[in-house]
């Protein structure tokens, strides 16, 4: 039969096109209220008044809140946010109060007529700036904050997290170097720009149980954290995320879910649901983290890395969310791919006057990745060396240490098969320069990837399996239905071990934090993995049962029995056996009695051997496992505009093992195009009030049709041992390679260094005057 | 020209039905078919045309829902993705795998199916002018491109 490798459809798939798969807003009913959101004119200002009262006599308003009336800080990692600014507001677009209303119609005109009064203060625009001797300090009261250990904040400075990595000799290791490059680059804050917006729903029922609805990668985080911050009884929270439109990592803190409880809760417990509209989701609700660094490699002369000084200055934006942790991953994998016996790192997440940032696609990878491939070519150039063979000569393999100083095990990527598989798809060997008849200039440009899931070392999934009458089988995991078909591979995981078509597998779709298995989070590319190895655990102690009860009808050892193809029977006499759908609810026998009962799988994995790291060193083994892979663009130039073509994008992963083609495929070329439209086109614009010009999507480009290029998409299967056949992460992964490909590419075409996002073609012809 | 004050009724053809409702008149289609018919297929991408996650089609025409007013629809026959049954677009999104979380799914199924047939041959510079007013954030719209091409065939009874 084989489930795995095969590209089983979406078993969403008919719902999808037929409109009928309901997103959380599609769900309306007649006793809901509506919330919406006054938001900050200023991107740093002390909050003089707020005045409520014309808003308090409108039509239809049954609450106006404001931060006086919510004496509350959350933070997934770090407690420095207010759900309504208190006294002062920190970002362009910050919530400074709230209307319950009857319809959102009335709760939008009660917003406006509110009328608050601010008094500017210095708007701190960039992490330079942040960092300055001279600088305000964003949160003055950062010692109070309650944080998680692993964070490191510096109270009196606009530090969130500082994370250290100190491995090998840096100083020998640049005497040691011939060649030595050093750079800056940088990119804005931007958006994830997810289809759907963020929304939540909140009731209080009459007991005091709490139900929320969410657009929530993050389900289970959210519950905790709910329970955490209101004092209220874990287990008298449920929240249900339905599936998603479009998460990419944006979905998965604690976001609109504590302040929608709290408007319930200003109006007696009555269901209010609270949507994001685009402008808001963009920035009032937090983004892309923005990045300025400082990256000096040093090479022997053979073009051997013998040492790397990182400096990550990562724009958080106004509050820490999880760019403390992502800064802390990036400090983590600071290195890219590539072996490197010393290295310097410091990470900083510092807090400036923007949105703030979340969890995106590649989680500190994407972003260290710019940084490095970069440099890799320039280090390259120096060297006169070949970028894709420099690469490929300091790839790093089994048997290396990582930045922390974890050794890389028989379970690492095949690197440079990648490269070299990547090469040939994009031509490498053709030229990576080249002038057509007709003046333009095609050129290409690689990048690798890596990255490990940064998550907490107890991160775990669980998996429950029941049976239906005709012996099908009902999957529940915690995992939620983002885009990325989970649901799917889960299904095709369970109908592979069982011997059954994936047609006999049925999942659940919602995921309920008062029902479904415990997970951590979609998030961290490890639901396949973790998820999957859960639901390997819950078909093996299904069949066990199933084994159990049969054991006792066929008169036979439990371990001479075999469940394939929904039938168990007796190894060496196939025809010796029952069918499943007959044992999984209870046998009965002729006479009516029964035995057995149902069989009810349980699956569970947590993740094994995961430490912290050392505070001054950064030693440690923090990684699950690493996802490698290489990546390359090539694009076609018109050198007298700068204008561009992205022709081809092409990237080969090391995933361990296939589950299912068409769907890794669309996870890796997804990734391809979200990354070129960021690195080429996307990136908050600021004026020096910190007020964001490009806030909807008419003036923030995101790819279109038109520009999509042509994918090449190729796999290498090293086993990931400990992984579900095999399989390891890659929803996140098609991203990260690719700024630094396009970058390179470009820069490559022009003979120009290009070392800050976005990539547009107007930034492009600047940069090629300036450097005349 | 007919004005309106108000709350008033209108009378509006959804999906070869009559559907009459209660409208402000300056409701978005997008609106009222959401929030009073139940027909939740349409998406709110950005309510502003820029997206296209809304996109219904208006005499066979698609147009962007959060951009037409309800009062607008009167007198002409309104098209959303419910109205669509298997169609051969639907069937070759399935088929190529056409979507990932599938918000986009709806409204870019509108424009195709418009577009094959309006233009049932058309060729790839036609598609990409037509489908440029949508956008999806999770594919990099290959397989979009290819159920299009397949939906062309389907059509053509290949
Ligand atoms: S919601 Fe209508 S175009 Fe975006
Ligand atoms: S499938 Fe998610 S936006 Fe298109």
């Amino acid at each position: 039969m084989g489930s795995i490798g095969i590209s089983a459809v979406r078993k969403e798939a008919k719902d999808k096109v037929a409109g009928r798969l309901k997103y959380l807003n599609d769900y309306n009913s007649p006793d809901l209220l509506y919330g919406a959101l006054k938001t900050s004119t200023f991107a740093h200002g002390r909050i003089k008044s707020i005045d409520i009262s014309e808003a308090l006599k409108m039509p239809g308003v049954r609450a106006v809140l404001t931060g006086k009336d919510l004496p509350y800080r959350f933070g997934i990692y770090l407690g420095d946010k207010p759900p309504l600014a208190i006294e002062k507001v920190r970002y362009y677009g910050e919530p400074v109060a709230a209307v319950v209303a009857d319809s959102q119609r009335e709760a939008d005109e009660a917003v406006e007529a509110i009328k608050v009064e601010y008094e500017a203060l210095e708007v701190i625009n960039s992490p330079t700036e942040a960092l300055a001797d001279s600088a305000v300090l964003i949160h003055e009261n950062m010692d109070e904050y309650p944080h998680i250990d692993a964070i490191r904040p510096e109270p009196g400075s606009n530090i969130a997290n500082r994370t250290k990595i100190r491995k090998g000799n840096i100083k020998e290791g640049f005497e040691k170097s011939h060649v030595i490059v050093e750079e800056t680059f940088s990119f804005p804050p931007s958006d994830h720009v997810a289809m759907e917006t963020r929304a939540a729903v909140a009731e209080i029922l009459g007991d005091g149980r709490i139900v929320i609805h969410s657009t929530t990668q993050a389900p289970f985080v959210v519950k905790n954290l709910m329970g955490a911050y209101f004092g209220v009884d874990p287990g008298k929270v449920t929240v249900i995320a339905h599936a998603i439109g479009g998460g990419y990592g944006g979905k998965a803190g604690m976001q609109l879910e504590g302040l929608v409880y709290l408007l319930s809760k200003a109006v007696g417990g009555k269901k209010v649901k609270l949507v994001n509209t685009r402008e808001q989701d963009m920035i009032t609700s937090p983004g892309h983290i923005g990045l300025e660094a400082k990256a000096r490699i040093g090479a022997s002369k053979e073009g051997e890395l013998m040492a790397a000084e990182l400096l990550f200055m990562f724009d958080s934006g106004a509050y820490a969310d999880y760019a403390v942790n992502i800064s802390r991953a990036a400090a983590i994998g600071c290195t890219g791919p590539y072996r490197v016996p010393n290295v310097w790192c410091d990470s900083l997440c510092v807090y400036t006057n923007h949105p703030f940032a979340t969890a995106y696609r590649g989680f500190g990878h994407i972003e260290l990745a710019f940084v490095i491939e970069r440099t890799m070519d320039i280090l390259a150039d120096k060297l006169n060396m070949d970028s894709m063979e420099l690469r490929m000569k300091n790839a790093i393999c089994k048997g290396d240490t990582t930045p922390t100083q974890s050794l890389l095990d028989s379970n690492t990527g095949d690197l440079k098969a990648c490269i070299k598989r990547t090469a040939e798809m994009i031509g490498w060997q053709e030229g990576s320069r080249v002038v057509t008849e007709d003046g333009k200039i095609r050129a290409k440009g690689f990048g690798c990837l890596w990255k490990a899931p940064a998550m907490p070392t107890n991160t775990d999934a669980g998996a429950i399996i029941t049976f239906n009458e005709d012996g099908s089988i009902n999957v529940h995991c915690g995992v939620v239905e983002i885009g990325q078909g989970i649901k799917t591979g889960f299904a095709q995981i369970a109908a592979e071990k069982f011997g059954i078509d994936v047609e006999q597998v049925h999942v659940i779709m919602d995921v309920n934090t008062s029902i479904s298995p415990h997970d951590w989070a979609t998030a961290a590319s490890r639901g396949l993995m973790m998820g999957g190895r859960a639901i390997l655990s819950a078909c093996e102690d299904a069949i066990s049962q199933i084994k159990h009860t049969a054991s006792q009808v066929l008169r036979c050892p439990e371990e001479d029995l075999h469940v394939w193809g929904g039938r168990v029977f007796i190894k060496e006499e196939e025809h010796i056996g029952l069918l499943v759908k007959d044992v999984a609810l209870g046998y009965v026998y002729p006479d009516g009695n029964a035995i057995g009962g149902q069989v009810i799988g349980r699956g569970k994995y947590i993740s094994r051997r995961l430490t912290g790291i050392d505070p001054d060193t950064g030693k440690g083994n923090p990684a699950l496992e690493w996802t490698l892979g290489a990546q390359a663009v090539e694009l076609e130039l018109d050198p007298t505009d700068c204008s561009y073509r992205i022709i081809k994008a092409a990237c080969t992963m090391d995933v361990g093992k296939l589950i299912n083609p068409a769907m890794a495929r669309g996870q890796i070329a997804g990734g391809m195009a979200m990354a070129l439209s960021f690195a080429r086109q996307e990136g908050f614009e600021f004026n020096d009030r910190g007020h964001v010009i490009n806030r909807d999507l008419r003036s923030y480009k995101t790819l279109r049709i038109g520009d999509a290029p042509e994918y090449l998409v190729d796999y290498v299967e090293t086993p990931q041992g400990d992984g579900p056949y095999g399989a390891r992460g890659l929803g996140e992964q098609g991203v990260i390679g690719i700024p630094g490909a396009l970058a390179n590419a470009l820069s490559r075409a022009l003979g120009v260094p290009f070392n800050h996002l976005p990539l547009t073609p107007e930034s492009l012809w600047k940069k090629r005057r300036d450097n005349r | 020209m007919k004005s309106y004050k108000d709350y008033t009724q209108l009378i509006l053809k959804i999906n070869g039905q009559i559907r009459k409702v209660i409208v402000s008149p300056n409701d978005t289609l997008l609106h009222v078919l959401r929030e009073k018919l139940g027909l939740t297929g349409a998406k709110p991408g950005c309510e502003n045309g820029d997206c296209g996650a809304c996109t219904v089609l208006m005499d066979g025409k698609p147009v962007k829902s959060c951009i037409i007013l309800a009062v607008e629809a009167e007198g002409h026959e309104i098209t959303t993705i419910e109205g669509l049954k298997d169609t051969p677009i639907q069937r070759a999104f399935v088929e190529e795998s056409a979507f990932q979380c599938g918000y986009c799914t709806p409204g870019f199924i509108m424009n195709c199916h418009a577009m094959l047939n309006t233009i049932p041959d058309a060729d790839y510079d036609t598609i990409k002018e037509w489908l440029s007013s949508n956008i999806c954030r999770c594919t990099g719209y290959e397989e979009i491109k290819k159920a299009v091409k397949k939906a062309q065939k389907i059509a053509g009874g290949l």
